[in-house]
């Protein structure tokens, strides 16, 4: 598989040594491999173009390509119009003049990173002039995936905090938005076929809710920055919203033999359970496009099980016995049964993995939780199961910026296997959870740390080893991601040329 | 997520709560966990609580093209009162700040059960309205609303902006989208005299906008005092009219990233219309890297055995220099900031560069202070004090000063803010019994964060809990939440510093004996909803949403 990216810079006319390299070579994540030279060219904004080079695949018309030219023209030129055009005394004679995209695969992702590379290498001089060294860049990603999750549901994130996110995972190269849509405290997605489980189930049903019409932007968002959305709708547990808005869903509980009016997870042992989330899950894979689907399974509480005569009847007749494990697990296996159908890959929390120990399904297993996650990941490699790692990358635990080295330091792949365990491990994601955070404080508590996280999964693990070497060139892209507008917190003291405008 | 189960077990019925409130819009009945059925005024949060309030479930309506602040007849205060005049332009908006024009004027408004008007009446002769909040201003207030005019009594106009945020925080919206407000009558003072916010502008650089918006919000949470500790050792963005240069060399940038004069008239003025104190903190001898930069001979030079190692210590205590350039600049700064009182810092010197420099232990030889460096600190902070005094300001110092055994006037206010709780108030009694005055910080350094409720820590803590005399506990004139700057610029400051230096606000002011933490929650909750509408990006407190959610991302 072709899934490299080139990027040369194509000078035409004589190059014109500069003395001096450059104070800082940024480009954040580390590019695979990175030659520079200390010649210089300026970039004007008048005569700089993109083009699409005669040996590529793609022509104009390629929208996801056609919007980003037109992105990465302002992020390049933020004062579009300025820029140096020879007379700033500065003895630039040669002037890139554009910068043609080639393409090598079909990956439009890949290209987008390039641009991005591109839009980080672009400096601006004393006098405000925009040059860019000479420099050869070969690239690809270490891990294919490379996730963010976002939870909507403790609190309500405004569509804007979303697209803002976006575009900055887009500059840290993050490939895969984990959208943790629903979860106990809210059910913001308005579905088409259930509209009461927003309806009920939201905090407000107009102004706490994600339309269609929101999901689709969302998506479309995410397509042009090269970002896949992965839908979880989190079942059997985590679900107390969905019942407001579906009833009998949810298991009633039992104080003795009365039912006390409180809910547990999904109702396991019922046809119409499967009914409705075989509807949902259909109508869920019509509006999200990816191939993979998020299914959750994650901290189910047996208590209330426990206490429900009706299910410990079911138990009995499974011949289950008291292992509330196996309920679950038979639970999870049609949900499963039901996303293959579907044609899509399922993602589910670690939980599931570690209850169901045969005949497991063809699942992608997130693992999460703490302790020795990389002993956990081994298990689940060597069952011959792909895995994403989150464990060491909950950045909703706050801790002063400072520590990002511990989101840095992670070494996914250091636990002992085989070389096809190693390749099963397909990746990583941070997570922020939402219970202390919405879009008040939502941005300075992603960046930079996530960017930590996010050479850790495209860079090569040996050339990015050292936390030192990274210091200065994270404070220099957080600088940078503030210039773009993204509420990015400072690593330590220090200032940037421009800061942060907002409040 | 296993934390966040835990929480949610223990939040379960403050949840309940939370989710029963959501259902408001549904059809106006609302019952809160226990089964009650809860009345609009229910959700009403003032925060800080009030010393006395009297509400009833009597309502009146506001309406936004009637409403009007006035003066009220006998008041020593009137429309040339630039503070009250500017207070109701801001009081107005935030109250009828999402109401469009109303059309509909009939709309469930009974004859009489209208507030039209709400008289504010300044009682003493002399209103202060041109002058300064001070360390001693009356803040006290009483307010009653009732229709068709509610009144607001206030000896001062200090007190009558606490009233005025009082009754923005009465005002409530109704199913309806109407603004409601209940009978009430409040009485109302502030428990402390100091209650201050600390911003580190020298560690990062902090734009105006970022420091007007949190006098804003101090105001929202009836603090009195802005503690601008505006250099330090990483920079010094104070533009100084007689030491140009120490801006222009020592500040991270000398046009961008500095506080012009004309900066730092603003924010006193801006502080000064929400009755806020400017208190300046120029600290000295040590943290003080960035002045040697713009002020030559300033610092004391290291040694490396017997020769300069080309770094510098503390301010140099032995030269008379030193002295003639603190007159200079403190006669300066206590012209600038009109405040009675300045800030000296003293914190933290490190002695290893004095050790190292020969003149200087020639000096300590000379004086005899052998090989005690304290005192040569000592030394030199009491030279400082003495120039200060001659500009007739006041003095607060960090707490070293006063342990280090520095001889100071008996107004000195000596600012606590090492160790844990044990230390602390072994501290504060031992500043009180000496007869000093003091205030608190050590439990309030919002800069450290942690995992989870932690606001319910700054809540908790209490400057008079301490073994003392009534007379040692008399002496402590408050404390101030402190938000240092090595890991907070504009990016993230406003967020980490509300909802939880609310919390401390409400220690500040509110009567001791106001501690029910899950009350306080249930309120808080819904004052930091307030902040967000009133364009704040104060973080939640724990899940659950707001009507209007923050929307300036």
């Amino acid at each position: 598989m072709s899934s490299r990216c080139n990027l040369r810079f194509l000078i035409p006319g004589l190059a014109l040594l500069l003395g001096g390299v450059p104070s800082v070579l940024a480009v954040w994540p580390q590019p695979q491999q990175i030659r520079n030279s200390a010649e210089r060219y300026s970039l004007s904004a008048r005569a700089f173009l993109f083009k699409h080079a005669d040996v590529s695949a793609v022509r104009s018309g390629c929208d996801v390509l056609d919007q980003a030219f037109t992105r990465y023209f302002t992020l390049i030129f933020p004062e579009s119009g300025g820029g140096g055009t020879g007379d700033t005394g500065a003895a630039l004679i040669n002037t890139l003049l554009h910068c043609c995209v080639y393409m090598h695969s079909w990956n439009l992702i890949l290209n987008i990173s390039g641009l991005e590379s591109l839009s980080q290498l672009v400096e601006q001089d004393d006098y405000g002039a925009y040059y860019i060294n000479k420099t050869e860049i070969e690239d690809f990603p270490r891990f294919q995936f490379r996730g963010l999750l976002l939870d909507t549901s403790r609190h309500y994130l405004p569509l804007q905090a979303i697209l803002k996110t976006l575009d900055a995972m887009a500059y840290s190269k993050l490939n895969v938005f984990h959208w943790h849509i629903v979860d106990d405290p809210s059910f913001p997605y308005q579905s088409r076929k259930y509209p009461d489980l927003s309806k009920k189930g939201a905090y407000h049903p107009f102004t706490h809710i994600y339309t269609q019409t929101d999901v689709r932007r969302v998506i479309e968002h995410a397509r042009l920055r090269g970002i896949r959305v992965l839908a979880e709708f989190d079942s059997p547990g985590h679900t107390q919203s969905w019942g407001n808005g579906q009833p009998s869903l949810l298991t009633p509980c039992y104080r003795g033999d009365v039912p006390s009016g409180t809910y547990g997870p999904v109702n396991p042992i019922l046809d119409s359970t499967y009914v409705f989330m075989a509807n949902l899950l259909k109508e869920v894979t019509s509006v999200f496009p990816d191939s993979y689907i998020h299914l959750g399974g994650d901290e189910v509480d047996f208590s209330c099980w426990k206490s429900n005569p009706d299910i410990k009847a079911f138990m009995k007749k499974m011949g289950f016995g008291s292992d509330f494990t196996k309920l679950e697990s038979f639970y999870m296996q049609n949900i499963v049964n039901i996303s293959t159908m579907l044609n899509r890959s399922s993602v589910v929390w670690q939980d599931v993995f570690d209850y169901h120990e045969i005949n497991r399904p063809r699942y992608v297993v997130e693992v999460w939780k703490w302790g020795c996650y990389l002993c956990e990941v081994r298990r689940v490699t060597k069952a011959g199961l792909k895995v994403i790692l989150a464990s060491p990358w909950y950045l909703d635990l706050p801790g002063p910026t400072h520590d990002w080295a511990r989101y840095y330091n992670v070494r996914p792949l250091a636990f002992k296997g085989t070389e096809e365990q190693k390749k099963l491990v397909i990746g990583g994601e941070v997570c922020m959870w939402g219970e202390y955070v919405d879009a008040t404080n939502l941005s300075p508590r992603l960046w930079p740390r996530a960017c930590a996280a996010a050479e850790r999964l495209w860079s090569d693990e040996v050339q990015t080893s050292s936390v030192d070497q990274a210091f200065p060139r994270l404070t220099d892209f957080r600088c940078r991601l503030l210039r773009r507008g993204i509420q990015a917190e400072p690593l330590y003291v220090g200032h940037c040329k421009n800061e942060y405008q907002g409040i | 997520m296993l934390l966040s189960i835990q929480l949610q077990r223990e939040f379960g019925a403050l949840l309940l709560a939370a989710v029963a409130a959501c259902v408001a819009w549904e059809d106006g009945d609302v019952w809160d966990y226990d089964g009650h059925k809860l009345k609009d005024s229910d959700f009403l949060a003032l925060w800080p609580l009030p010393q006395k309030v009297q509400s009833s479930a009597v309502s009146f309506q506001l309406s936004a093209s009637r409403f009007q602040f006035t003066h009220a007849e006998g008041s020593s205060a009137g429309s040339d009162c630039s503070i009250l005049q500017n207070a109701f332009r801001r009081y107005f908006d935030y109250i009828f700040g999402f109401t469009k024009k109303d059309r509909d004027q009939r709309r469930r408004n009974a004859a009489g059960s209208e507030v039209l008007e709400l008289q504010v009446a300044i009682t003493s002769p002399d209103a202060e309205c041109d002058g300064f909040p001070s360390l001693t201003s009356d803040e006290s207030y009483e307010l009653s609303v009732d229709q068709p005019s509610a009144v607001l009594k206030a000896p001062k106009v200090w007190g009558a902006l606490r009233g005025l945020e009082t009754f923005s925080q009465l005002v409530y919206e109704d199913a309806y989208g109407a603004r409601n407000i209940n009978k009430t009558g409040v009485s109302d003072f502030p428990r402390f005299a100091h209650r201050g916010v600390l911003l580190d502008s020298s560690r990062h650089y902090l734009p105006l906008k970022v420091i007007l918006a949190n006098l804003e919000a101090m105001a929202m949470n009836k603090y009195n005092v802005f503690h601008w500790h505006i250099s330090d050792d990483q920079s010094f963005p104070y533009v100084s009219r007689m030491f140009p240069d120490l801006s222009q060399k020592g500040s991270y940038h000398p046009y961008t990233h500095v506080y012009t004069p004309a900066d730092v008239k603003m924010v006193i003025e801006f502080a000064r219309m929400r009755g806020i104190r400017v208190i300046a903190e120029f600290d000295t001898p040590g943290h003080t890297q960035s002045w040697g930069f713009g002020q030559k001979d300033l610092l004391t030079p290291c040694y490396t055995g017997s020769s300069p190692s080309g770094t510098y210590g503390p301010v140099n205590p032995i030269l008379n220099t030193t002295y003639d350039f603190m007159a200079g600049f403190f006669k300066e700064i206590s012209t600038v900031f009109p405040d009675a009182y300045v800030h000296l810092g003293g914190d933290e010197v490190d002695f290893s560069c004095w050790k190292s420099n020969p003149d200087i232990q020639k000096f300590m030889d000379q004086q005899g202070f052998g090989k005690d460096y304290s005192k040569l600190e000592s030394f030199y902070i009491q030279r400082l004090l003495d120039i200060v005094s001659s500009t007739d300001k006041g003095y607060m110092v960090w707490q070293e000063v006063f342990d280090n055994g520095v001889k100071l006037k008996m107004d000195t206010l000596i600012h606590v803010w090492k160790g844990n709780e044990a230390q602390y108030q072994a501290e504060m009694a031992r500043v009180t019994g000496a007869g000093y005055r003091t205030l608190l910080s050590t439990p309030w350094y919002l800069n450290r964060i942690s995992y989870g409720q932690d606001w319910r820590d700054a809540y908790k803590a209490d400057p008079c809990n301490f073994t003392g005399t009534d007379a040692q506990k008399k002496l402590v004139i408050g404390g101030e939440a402190c938000l240092w700057g090595e890991y907070v610029d504009a990016s993230n400051l406003t967020p980490r510093l509300w909802p939880r230096a609310s919390a401390v606000a409400e220690r500040l002011w509110s009567d001791q004996g106001v501690r029910d933490i899950s009350d306080a929650y249930v309120r808080l909750v819904q004052h930091r909803c307030r902040m967000v509408e009133r364009g704040i990006p104060a973080e939640p407190l724990f899940t659950g949403y707001c009507r209007h959610e923050y929307s300036g991302v």
